[in-house]
């Protein structure tokens, strides 16, 4: 591996989340997604790449109690301007129903930074991003600081639609080179993002994949990095009731350093998460091997 | 300044905000948030003897104004909860409430005697109702004789110098019985309420949302029930003391349960949606009492139980020109 599968413990430690009430300063309609810019510098200061924001919905008399989990799209150091925090909302539901009607002007209460950043290499390496959807969106501070590192980069972005693809200009800016793919066609290359990655692994010589997007694809694009004897760190998109890690619902099967699988949860041991560790296929299942399901036997 | 200090049986607490059991994990991560020593107490997630995975996801689904969790009671076991997270909270000065759960009687033994005379434990939770078990039967807070069993054989078990707390289920048709049975049993005080068994199904895919099929039901939905059932259990032993919760978001629902007969109050599911949330309702509740006229906490406890010319004779003058105003 390539330095990249572990990340410095101590950084991690320095970057606490907090907890602000945000004036909302931009909001752009992008396809089918709804980009939020939200002044929050205390936030801001400290997010990286990969993490992400866990936003109320509702106002202060919701009946919807829990948080709604987003992938930081970019973040503005308080130097510049006040300090903002951007992310992508897809509505799907009353909670983002809600937050997509917000406006300009009005507060959000945000709690952030939250989870664990992609990894970055220690020394420059080649990297294939690859997002699905709106998950493209953590792909893009990431892609600025490999480049900002040294590294080459590629990106791949795909989605159902042309109008569910998410950031493909700003890739284009950011990168230079972009290819699309969608299921139907509609825009780029018919067809699945990992249906491309194994001409990008090979084009750069990538010593490492990362992605963001739908379980699926993940999967998928964790197992082209194996074929390849590369890495892939991959961002999942579980659910999450608080994604502080007290709650304990966000919980994947995840092989452990020690070879020994465990329910961890996706908010605080993740978002990001080393693709051959987490066993895919058992995920909505208890696997007999986990440790601790024999426990589950009889009560 | 009201005095908030609060006793729930041999433990006194300098204020009466604790978090809820499997809404806090063991106070770490809200540790990032405010000073884990400041509270009451912290409540820790139940812990059982063995590892335990937890049951398969989804583990969660928002319902109007609350929300059902079937998490199963993962836990890393008593050994490693001793060695990192009781020494994680010791460390940081917070006063610990450990919840233990077990499968059968000798199992809650067991817990009890690893945590004996530990100096990180102010407080033992006996969760005898937790709904994400596989059988009803195993609901041990569901029936009268099993509650006491376990409540007895912990209590012997365990530290005397520690109050044994019980943790009852409102899923049943008389909680006060359930509580007398606890309390000939030798328990200290109640927590309550744990969650309601219930369930969703989710329309698209015409299948149960959660993957343990029910789960149980927390947040300000359930908060009346909660109201109900501190009243029910102070009515019947006013002498035990009671950790009130369920639903509570602010420190106006705080103080229901402290009006109702509750020594002290657990924030739990407020928490997932505002992880500064028992801080906040702790200044809150302090200031509902100082407008009323209570100089203490612990004049306040029960007080709707007394009749109206009780509570009349009792509340000081200033209380009543802010009443009005409100």
């Amino acid at each position: 591996m390539s330095g990249v599968d572990r990340i410095d413990v101590t950084d991690a430690e320095v970057n606490r989340p907090v907890q602000e009430l945000g004036e909302i300063f931009a909001v752009q309609q992008v396809g089918e997604y709804t980009q939020f810019t939200v002044v929050a510098p205390g936030i801001a200061e400290t997010a990286r790449p990969g993490q992400f924001v866990a936003v109320a919905v509702g106002g202060p008399k919701s009946s919807m109690l829990l948080r709604r989990s987003f992938a930081l799209y970019g973040a503005t150091s308080p130097g510049e301007f006040a300090g903002t925090v951007q992310f992508v909302v897809a509505a799907h539901g009353p909670g983002t129903e809600w937050l997509i009607r917000q406006q300009v002007g009005e507060r959000l209460d945000i709690v952030g930074p939250l989870g664990r950043p992609f990894p970055m290499p220690k020394d420059p390496v080649p990297a294939v991003l690859v997002g699905g959807g709106y998950g493209t969106a953590p792909l893009i501070p990431l892609a600025r600081a490999l480049i900002d590192a040294g590294s080459e980069v590629e990106i791949i972005i795909g989605a159902a639609t042309a109008g569910r693809l998410f950031g493909e200009l700003v890739a284009r800016r950011t990168v230079g080179s972009v290819s699309v793919t969608t299921d139907d066609g509609s825009a780029g290359v018919a067809g699945l993002v990992t249906d491309l990655l194994p001409a990008a692994i090979a084009k750069l010589d990538a010593q490492v994949v990362y992605a963001c997007g739908p379980m699926a694809m993940l999967r998928a694009v964790g197992e082209v990095a194996r074929q390849h004897a590369i890495p892939a760190q991959v961002a999942v998109e579980e659910s999450m009731a608080c994604g502080i890690g007290v709650c304990m619902t966000c919980v994947l099967p995840v092989r452990g350093d020690d070879g020994r699988s465990r329910f961890v949860r996706s908010c605080v041991d993740g978002p990001v998460f080393l693709a051959d560790r987490v066993r895919w296929a058992d995920v909505g299942t208890l696997p007999d091997d986990l440790v601790g399901a024999d426990a589950m036997k009889g009560h | 300044m009201v005095d908030l200090t609060t006793r729930l049986g041999s433990l006194t607490l300098p204020n009466p905000v604790l978090t809820a059991s499997g809404c806090a994990a063991a106070g770490r991560e809200l540790g990032q948030f405010f000073d884990v020593a400041a509270l009451g107490a912290i409540v820790t997630k139940s812990i059982m003897v063995e590892p335990r995975s937890g049951r398969p996801t989804p583990r969660m689904a928002e319902t109007p104004s609350g929300m059902l969790n079937s998490i199963g009671l993962q836990g890393p076991g008593i050994d490693a909860f001793i060695e990192h997270d009781l020494a994680w909270l010791a460390e940081h000065g917070a006063r610990t409430v450990v919840s233990i759960a077990g499968g059968h009687t000798d199992e809650f033994v067991e817990l009890a005697r690893r945590l004996y005379g530990n100096p990180a434990v102010s407080m033992l939770e006996v969760n005898i109702s937790c709904p994400n078990v596989e059988s009803r039967g195993q609901v041990f807070a569901c029936d009268v004789s099993a509650s006491a069993r376990v409540i007895s054989a912990v209590r012997r078990a365990a530290d005397p110098r520690i109050p044994v707390f019980a943790k009852l289920t409102p899923d049943v048709t008389d909680i006060a019985a359930i509580a007398r049975a606890c309390a000939d049993a030798g328990v200290n005080g109640f927590s309550m309420i744990n969650t309601l068994l219930g369930m969703v199904i989710d329309t698209d895919t015409m299948a149960p949302a959660l993957g343990g099929i029910t789960g149980g039901l927390s947040g300000p939905a359930i908060r009346p029930v909660a109201v109900r059932c501190v009243w029910q259990v102070h009515r019947a032993l006013p002498h035990l003391p009671i950790l009130g919760m369920g639903g509570i978001q602010t420190g106006s629902d705080a103080l229901q349960f402290i009006l109702a007969g509750a020594s002290a109050v657990s924030i739990g599911t407020a928490v997932f949606g505002d992880p500064g949330a028992p801080l906040r309702v702790l200044a809150e509740l302090e200031q509902e009492l100082g407008e009323r006229g209570f100089a203490s906490l612990s004049d306040a406890v029960g007080f709707a139980h007394l009749d109206r010319f009780a509570r009349a004779a009792r509340r000081p003058a200033e209380a009543t020109a802010s009443a009005v105003r409100r």
